[in-house]
């Protein structure tokens, strides 16, 4: 299988705080990799350079190379911009922007970049909606205020935000961590699909969902990958010591 | 045990009377101000009032107009470079700052807005009036400019301080690029708020007489341009009410009324802008 993205010795600091020491990983194509650790270990901080979110932030440093389709993101000359538009990213609070409709919701990312075409958002607006299993509970409905939508819904709005601007990769900070069960349920069946087309790198706290929604896992243990490799495998017959102490509930 | 509640209760009326008195004490002199400058001037306002530029002396009658343009003119002009220049500054420092270059923008606008504005009134007459060789309207209006940019620049930079962060990361995890999140997610987030703070800063130059008094320096008839003396209310009210003439005295309480009821009203839109959500 190809390697969609590929960390080699990654190291990311802030200020004098090493919050990434030195990973590296693969993440396969028309995947789901689950990224797991307690908190404060670094998931985020490690998710967020897939996209180049840190260039936000002054006091933060990316080292190592990060490739996506063996190209290295960082390199000098690369648009931060571009790359967001093919590495998406959904938070873990719902944020929907507050004043628009759902439907300008979805296709935000045409309208703030200014180049939507009219006659296309009506199909981009249904075809993303259907795709997050939205579209039934909400198309006699587009017009009205994307606040008024549950929890669960905004989300599922935020990932159709996501897909509807076509990115390769989507990668999801604990995504479901501010829903309720059954809204978590739905997003997590909602991932099972979408890794047909996206590759998916998914943080969470949760093991019972990483090991529900993953091909993959990742274990990072105080900024350093401790242990990676097939979700199966790290679930039940783990190499490392820290690896079986934390999917046991033992520490974290 | 009774005597302690009892005196608690005492206490509790003690302050509240306290606290009642203070805020007397704030809307008493308020209250009086307005009254006073109604009494006196309400019955100067006339058609004339708003239409005819002022007669010479002796004769009765004639107005304000000139001055109500004028104002308007140099407040516009200001507005026109100063509002830009005030909130792309605030921009900037929220959003691209780099810590030394912001805190110097920022230290500078404090200043600035600490500053006396005769004295901004001077910088603007040794920069513009003198190398000009003569009063204008601009020069006024770069004065009253000098004036709202730190006021508008701090009050943005505050109102996108508030803007949540996780909005212009979402904008930016969509592909749009900084500058455009920072204009149409971030700013506009903050639309009502910015809004209040142009209002005040308006309100706040509306009544600036000092920095007028040697850049735009008065008039007495329709300013013929930008490069020429201008009039405006608070410098006519300044000329009338220390003249010995008894209507310029009553125009000059005619021109306080009118400025009053603008500042009000500003005041009074800028606290509804305020109370507005945060929406783009
Ligand atoms: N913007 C930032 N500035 C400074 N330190 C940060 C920043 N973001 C994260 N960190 C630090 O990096 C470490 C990892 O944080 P994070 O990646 O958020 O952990 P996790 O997502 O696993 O809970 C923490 O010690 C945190 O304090
Ligand atoms: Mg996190």
């Amino acid at each position: 299988m190809n390697n969609k993205v590929q960390l080699d010795q990654v190291n990311i600091h802030f200020g004098k705080t090493h919050a990434v020491k030195n990973v590296s990983i693969l993440f396969p194509e028309n995947s789901v990799t689950a990224i797991i650790g307690p908190s404060g270990c670094g998931k985020s901080t490690l998710l967020r350079s897939i996209n180049r979110m840190h260039d936000l932030f002054p006091s933060a440093r990316v080292e190592g190379r990060i490739l996506v389709d063996g190209s290295d993101i960082y390199d000098k000359g690369v648009d931060p911009v571009s790359i967001r538009r093919r590495v998406g990213m959904v938070f873990q609070k719902p944020n929907p922007f507050p004043a628009m409709s759902i439907y300008d919701n979805v296709i935000a990312g045409y309208k703030l970049n200014g180049r939507m075409v009219k006659s296309e958002a009506d199909d981009i607006v249904e075809t993303s909606l259907k795709r997050v299993a939205l579209w039934e509970e909400v198309k006699d409905r587009l017009k009205t205020n994307a606040m008024n939508l549950s929890g669960g819904q905004q989300q599922r709005l935020c990932i159709a935000r996501t897909i509807a601007v076509k990115p390769e990769v989507i990668l999801m900070d604990e995504p479901a961590s501010a829903l309720d069960p059954i809204s978590t349920l739905k997003i997590e069946e909602l991932i099972e699909e979408l890794k047909e087309r996206y590759t998916i790198i998914i943080v969470t706290h949760n093991m019972q969902q990483a090991a529900r929604v993953s091909d993959y896992t990742a274990f990072l243990y105080m900024g350093e990958l401790v242990e990676c490799g097939e979700t199966k495998k790290i679930f039940t017959t783990p190499e490392q010591k820290q690896t079986e102490d934390y999917i046991t509930g033992r520490f974290g | 045990m009774m005597r302690s509640v009892a005196w608690r209760n005492t206490k509790n009326h003690l302050m509240t009377a306290l606290m009642l008195a203070a805020t007397a004490a704030v809307l008493f002199p308020l209250l009086l101000i307005f009254v006073h400058i109604v009494k006196m001037g309400i019955d100067s306002l006339s058609v004339d009032f708003f239409t005819q530029i002022p007669k010479p002396t002796g004769e009765q009658g004639g107005g304000m107009a000139n001055g109500m343009l004028g104002s308007l003119i140099m407040i516009g002009a200001a507005s026109l470079v100063g509002l830009p220049i005030g909130i792309f500054g605030a921009i900037y420092l929220t959003e691209y700052g780099g810590s030394r270059m912001s805190a110097a923008i920022r230290f500078a606008a404090d200043v600035l807005s600490g500053t006396p504005s005769i004295i901004t009134g001077l910088v603007a007459y040794s920069l513009l009036v003198v190398p000009m060789k003569g009063f204008s309207a601009m020069a006024g209006a770069a004065a009253l400019g000098m004036i709202m940019v730190p006021i508008v620049l701090r009050t943005t930079e505050e109102q996108l301080k508030m803007v949540p962060g996780t909005l212009r990361e979402a904008s930016l995890a969509l592909g749009v690029p900084l500058w455009r999140t920072s204009l149409k997610v971030t700013l506009r987030s903050a639309t009502s708020g910015v809004l209040t703070g142009i209002l005040l800063a308006i309100a706040r130059v509306a009544g600036e007489t000092a920095p007028l008094l040697f850049t735009a320096l008065g008039n007495q008839f329709w300013g013929k341009s930008l490069f020429a003396p201008m009039a405006a209310i608070p410098l006519q009210i300044f000329t009338f009410a220390i003249s010995p003439y008894e209507d310029w005295h009553r125009l000059a309480w005619a021109g306080a009324l009118v400025l009053v009821v603008v500042m009000f009203t500003l005041s009074l839109t800028a606290r509804y802008f305020g109370r507005q959500k945060y929406r783009i």
